[in-house]
């Protein structure tokens, strides 16, 4: 029942902001609708650590623990979100960048972005979650090219062909996967269900299944933003208004990961070796290779995080590549530390950008003078992504590095230097934004800054103390990818 | 016998569906491109149809008349209408070397062919010979893309490549489950819809239709 709630109450939302968005409270609507979400999701949760997995609507939705874990994290970055761009967006508004019409259709999209990914995330058809991506994909074009400056158009459009090639490849891949198991499911409505498929995995024909993969990978990682797929990413980041970017870069990115991690397992399961991981670990390893060095030519402080993203998008699928146990459990840790901490970056950033009107690093400066808050709130989510300990990122990077020396000692040197040239590059740019002389003006709403320190107070807790359940529930899921 | 009469057709329908993607790859003019597109819907549906009637699969019935509606009916009108608006009749695209694309695009179907071959002989299907062809189209779609720098040009190659799919999925198991079908063409009109509106935010703001102005977005 609350999976109906689920998906229903940001539909509804979506629909009721189309309409009504114009009103002068449709930010609070927003947020509004995004906390019943929320609430949903939570109900959803509590039944499945509860009863285990289950499958709702006569094998329509499956839920179990891999999925469940993305649906609350979603459903939490959003209603953070939805309270960080209330502020924002008056803001924007307040300083011409934006009217009530835009206003209206940046609510509206926004919530049908957020049911697009809840469905992709608890569909249990590999049809209908290649149908989830590309809505959210076509929810959020419109929203990149919200301001509609000359480059946020151009940011928009190279979003919209680049994800829709990719989102066509993965298509391919889809009707290859039915193509597959029709032999053995008999054609119909269920042979692309993964519960169905992942039942006779071992059956599937494998040249079909590698090929498959092949197409679902680079389809799905181009939404990923997996190197050398990425270059819609940071413009597309850097574009659009930074809620969009927060959400973007916290949701959508995992949101496709797991589509490819749902494919890798049936994969694994037909062909019965590596082939998946490695080519994952291809991928992601030169994702974060490339990202690092990328990061350190940046001017542009949206465009640099985005690059991190990429960065750290390349590191989980590098460590869901290497597989099992512990790998596993470190890239779903580092999916919650990634989303939970950019997204806070993303909030800073956007107020900070806010202050200074412009998104040039060199020219914001002394943020701490000004709004002391602020400044540290961008100073310890730079420094939780860049992993330093005890915020959970070192945590999930740690185990990330010991098991890759562990089972690919080649892999930890580029690994590291990646890391390390991040780390470098990002902190000698940051510092002076936060410290430093300055004049800036003071911002006419005050800033959202509680979902920063929520994020980031929730980051610094599982750095320190994973609760046994927690840890319980992320084995599970781990085991479930074939742990 | 009648099986392979139909067979025949359908090889027919999908020879014709290569030569439109290659005739798409060469076409200069913007109205022509659409009308090209048309074709190849009706190719499609005349296909699926086909399929459809001899194999008694029923639900592709639907999805034929799906693609008669929107991808022979709807968005050529749409875009024609686009066009008229944006007034670009008689915009002609400087392309050069036309030969040279059409050579890659040959090489480019004898690679889906070899491609294509492993799989195509598990197929169970009476148009199994057809995947190669499908996939030579994505390709040549793909290619069209590339090449291109206006933006209609690019939608309809997009949507070729949907075309394609769609084709492939036909010839390979006899169409995707109703449902998925159903979603992927709801996907497909809401992104020709949102790339309706971008055209005109993008005219509004380069006053023109020309990618060329935007490349401004690179790593320095």
């Amino acid at each position: 029942m609350e999976i109906y709630w689920l998906l229903g109450i940001p539909l509804t939302g979506g629909i009721f902001l189309a309409l009504w968005g114009c009103r002068k409270n449709a930010p609070e609507i927003n947020a509004l609708f995004s906390f019943l979400t929320l609430i949903a999701a939570a109900l959803l949760t509590a039944r499945i650590v509860e009863g285990g997995p289950m499958m709702v609507g006569a094998g329509w939705f499956f839920i179990d623990s891999f999925n469940v874990f993305l649906v609350a994290l979603t459903a939490l970055v959003a209603f953070t979100t939805s309270l960080f761009s209330r502020p924002y967006m008056r803001i924007e508004q307040e300083h011409g960048r934006l009217n009530a019409q835009r206003l209206r259709l940046y609510h509206s999209s926004y919530q049908i972005f957020i049911a697009a990914m809840l469905l992709a995330l608890t569909t249990n058809n590999m049809g209908i979650l290649w149908v989830a991506m590309e809505a959210a994909t076509l929810a959020t074009v419109l929203l990149v090219s919200l301001y509609r400056t000359p480059a946020s158009l151009e940011a928009a459009w190279k979003y919209f062909i680049l994800c829709g090639v990719g989102i066509a490849l993965a298509l391919f891949g889809t009707i290859l996967l039915y193509f597959a198991a029709e032999k053995v499911l008999g054609s119909g409505g269920t042979a692309l269900q993964w519960t169905q498929l992942n039942g006779v995995k071992a059956q599937l024909e494998p040249t079909v299944l590698s090929l498959a993969f092949v197409f679902l990978l680079v389809g799905y990682g181009t939404k990923v933003g997996l190197a050398p797929l990425h270059s819609w990413l940071p413009d597309a980041h850097a574009e659009g208004p930074t809620p969009v970017s927060a959400v973007l870069s916290g949701l959508l990115l995992n949101v496709a990961l797991y589509a490819v991690m749902r494919s890798k397992v049936l994969v694994d399961g037909a062909l019965g070796n590596n082939m998946a991981g490695n080519l994952m670990m291809g991928f992601g390893l030169l994702s974060v290779v490339l990202a690092a060095f990328l990061i350190k030519r940046q001017t542009d402080v949206k465009r640099m995080f985005a690059y991190s993203s990429i960065e750290h998008m390349g590191l989980i699928t590098f460590a869901f590549g290497m597989g099992g146990a512990v790998a596993n459990f470190a890239a779903l840790l580092h999916m919650t530390m990634h989303s939970l901490t950019k997204s806070a970056i993303f909030f800073a950033v956007g107020h900070a950008t806010q202050k200074a009107g412009t998104q040039l690093m060199a020219d914001i400066r002394g943020l701490i003078q000004t709004n002391p808050t602020l400044g540290w709130g961008l100073m310890l989510g730079t420094v939780a992504i860049l992993g330093v300990p005890p915020f959970g990122v070192f945590a999930s990077e740690f185990l990330i590095i010991t098991t890759a020396m562990h089972e690919h000692p080649w892999a930890t040197p580029f690994l590291l230097l990646a890391l390390g040239v991040a780390f470098a590059s990002i902190f000698g740019k940051v510092q002076p934004m936060v410290f430093g002389e300055t004049e800036l003006p003071k911002l006419s709403y005050q800033p959202a800054l509680t979902p920063v320190f929520l994020h980031l107070g929730l980051v610094l807790m599982l750095g320190l103390f994973i609760p046994p359940y927690l840890a319980d529930w992320y084995r599970q899921a781990a085991q479930l990818l074939g742990g | 016998m009648t099986l392979t009469y139909h067979l025949q057709i359908v090889n027919l329908l999908a020879a014709l569906l290569l030569l439109i993607s290659f005739a798409m790859l060469s076409q200069r003019r913007i109205a022509g491109l659409i009308t090209l597109f048309a074709w190849q819907g009706a190719a499609l549906t005349a296909s699926t149809a086909l399929v459809a009637w001899s194999t008694g699969q029923h639900h592709l019935y639907y999805s034929a008349a799906l693609t008669l509606v929107l991808k022979v009916i709807g968005m050529p009108w749409f875009f024609f209408r686009i066009v008229k608006k944006l007034d670009m009749d008689r915009d002609v695209e400087p392309m050069i070397n036309i030969p040279t694309t059409m050579l890659i695009g040959i090489v480019l179907v004898i690679f889906s062919f070899n491609l294509a071959l492993p799989i195509s002989e598990l197929s169970g299907t009476v148009m199994r010979s057809t995947l190669g062809i499908a996939l030579a189209c994505v390709l040549l779609a793909f290619l069209m893309m590339i090449t291109r720098s206006k933006a209609i040009p690019q939608v309809i190659g997009f949507l070729a490549i949907e075309n394609s799919l769609f084709f492939a999925a036909t010839s390979a198991t006899y169409g995707m489950p109703l449902v998925v079908e159903l979603g992927v063409a709801l996907d497909v009109m809401v992104g020709v819809f949102v790339m309706g509106i971008f055209f005109f935010q993008i005219r509004e703001t380069f006053d023109s239709l020309d990618l060329k102005h935007m490349e401004k977005l690179k790593e320095k």
